[in-house]
């Protein structure tokens, strides 16, 4: 899936602009960026809906995407059990409904209402549910926010043996700049315009990271530094004295005005 | 059977019931009961264009409910708020309904039976266009069943696989004239709402699935119709209003059944 030159405008505000991205099957990307930097955006243009104002989109012939949005509300008036909603739009056998969640690790929780699950058992129901679709891109919009760090660490690992299992692309969203997955091929940095992209390093002898996450995540999370205060103005940003390790892997782009 | 006016009335609110209450469902998990509103007001100003142009009154309402839906959709909310767009719309159709029927000597008296509904007076022909109508509505709905609830729980989701909610949105629309022109003559304009979205509240606390919902609502909807004929028989009340009342009893009973079952499962825990 390709995007070149993608442009979105909300009435006069460009939300993106100048956009170009690749993903390929069976990598994991992972963009992040600041709130407002669009994020969402970008997503909703990848699954489709949202049209570029400006670009194209180039889409493999019969690619299947799951996608698993930020957050879904689910109106009060409107009854739907678990199993229901993984049978929306095509409806499935059973067992393969069954299959779907216990893959997502929710494998008890087909006959409950919807209203009544925990943030997390919400989001592995969304993605038990983009499962199902068999996808070729599985997509994430903060698929962990709300999630406390040992939840959000384990749903990582569930994507991860996602898509060992099933060979998609993975592409995710995440606006906490410092943790992007470790098996992450690729991190984009957004913010309107993709302001740098490269491998995740590791940073593993950060005392301060380690003491955010634990070391208890089982390796879920690596550590991804960048900063965002940049003025898009000033000609150089420069990190200053030692340099991170991330930065030998990083293209810069300069930042279009 | 048919020879009996009460047989007569009695099939007429049951179908209306039975192709209102699904459609119903989606008007209140999707908040659009403004929406039904403005629809059936509209019809009002679609009788009175009926009269004026001598064509029937059943295209009139059509035609002029599919107007105002499709002006509502494609109106969406770029300057004003939802709600406010489809009061102003809503009261103007029928404000402007009520002026242009003013103007013809023959509709004048006649008016609070399209308001009102005038269920007794259902003849066969308007048997026929209500059975068809209904039935329409409701194959409409069931073909559109899944995509329709999935636009309704989330339009992103809906794109991601590959179902464009506008066009169910749209969907929703069509169905809504139809139920509006095929119930205007059982319950009247300003009614019409009550019967898509009262059964529907009424089943929504003993309800698991979507689908559930949709069935229970109906059966809430014929018994209404039904319950609410009988009243204004026995009462000599009118009967399109006495079919609203009842379903709002089912609502009331409703609502108090679910209390008490939450609160006996408190208990039992």
């Amino acid at each position: 899936m390709r995007l070149s030159g993608v442009s979105v405008r909300f009435a006069r505000a460009a939300v993106l602009h100048g956009i170009d991205f690749t993903i390929s099957r069976g990598e994991i990307v992972t963009i992040v960026g600041p709130n407002g930097s669009g994020k969402s955006t970008l997503l909703r243009v990848l699954v489709g809906a949202q049209a570029p104002s400006a670009g194209h989109v180039t889409r493999a012939s019969g690619l299947s995407i799951g996608y698993v949005p930020q957050r879904l509300r689910i109106d009060a008036t409107l009854p739907m059990t678990v199993h229901r909603f993984l049978d929306l739009p095509v409806r499935r056998p059973r067992v393969a409904l069954a299959a779907a969640l216990a893959r997502a690790g929710v494998g008890t929780l087909g006959s409950r209402q919807m209203a009544e699950l925990s943030g997390g058992q919400f989001q592995r129901v969304l993605l038990a549910r983009a499962l199902l679709a068999e996808p070729d891109l599985l997509v994430l919009d903060e698929a962990t926010q709300g999630l406390d760090p040992p939840g959000s660490a384990s749903f990582y690992r569930a994507i991860e043996a996602v898509r060992d299992e099933l060979g998609c692309a993975v592409l995710m969203v995440s606006h906490e700049l410092h943790v992007v997955m470790s098996a992450s091929d690729r991190v984009v940095c957004l913010n309107g315009h993709v302001c740098c992209e490269g491998a995740p390093a590791v940073v593993s002898s950060r005392p301060e990271y380690r003491a955010l996450f634990g070391t208890g995540t089982g390796g879920a999370f690596a550590l991804y530094r960048h900063d965002h205060d940049h003025d898009h103005d000033a000609p150089v940003r420069g990190t200053g004295g030692e340099r991170d390790p991330i930065a030998a892997s990083t293209t810069v782009h300069e930042p279009r005005p | 059977m048919l020879d009996s006016f009460l047989v007569r009335a009695a099939l007429a609110g049951v179908g209306v019931a039975l192709a209102a209450a699904p459609l119903g469902c989606f008007v209140v998990w999707r908040r659009m009961a403004y929406f039904g509103d403005a629809t059936a007001h509209a019809a009002i100003l679609g009788v009175a264009l009926a009269f004026a142009f001598s064509v029937s009154v059943t295209l009139g309402t059509l035609g002029v409910a599919l107007a105002m839906a499709l002006l509502v959709t494609a109106l969406g909310e770029r300057t004003h708020a939802m709600d406010t767009l489809l009061g102003v719309l809503a009261h103007s159709a029928l404000a402007f309904g009520l002026v242009v029927a003013s103007f013809l000597s023959g509709v004048r008296g006649d008016l609070s039976a399209w308001l009102f509904g005038d269920i007794l007076a259902v003849r066969r022909t308007d048997l026929a266009i209500i059975w068809a109508g209904a039935a329409a509505v409701v194959a409409l709905v069931a073909w559109r069943w899944q995509a329709l609830l999935l636009a309704t729980l989330s339009p992103d989701l809906a794109c991601a696989s590959g179902i464009d909610p506008r066009r169910e949105q749209l969907v929703l629309s069509v169905a809504l004239a139809l139920v509006v022109a095929v119930a205007i003559k059982v319950v009247g304009a300003l009614l019409i709402t009550a019967m898509l979205i009262v059964p529907a509240a009424a089943a929504r606390p003993f309800s698991a699935t979507p689908e559930g919902m949709a069935l229970l609502a109906s059966g809430v909807g014929a018994a209404a119709a039904i319950g609410g004929l009988y009243a204004a028989l026995r009462l000599d009340t009118p009967a399109g209003p006495s079919i609203v009342c009842a379903a709002a009893l089912a609502f009331a009973a409703s609502l108090i059944a679910g209390r008490l079952r939450g609160h006996f499962a408190r208990y039992a825990d």
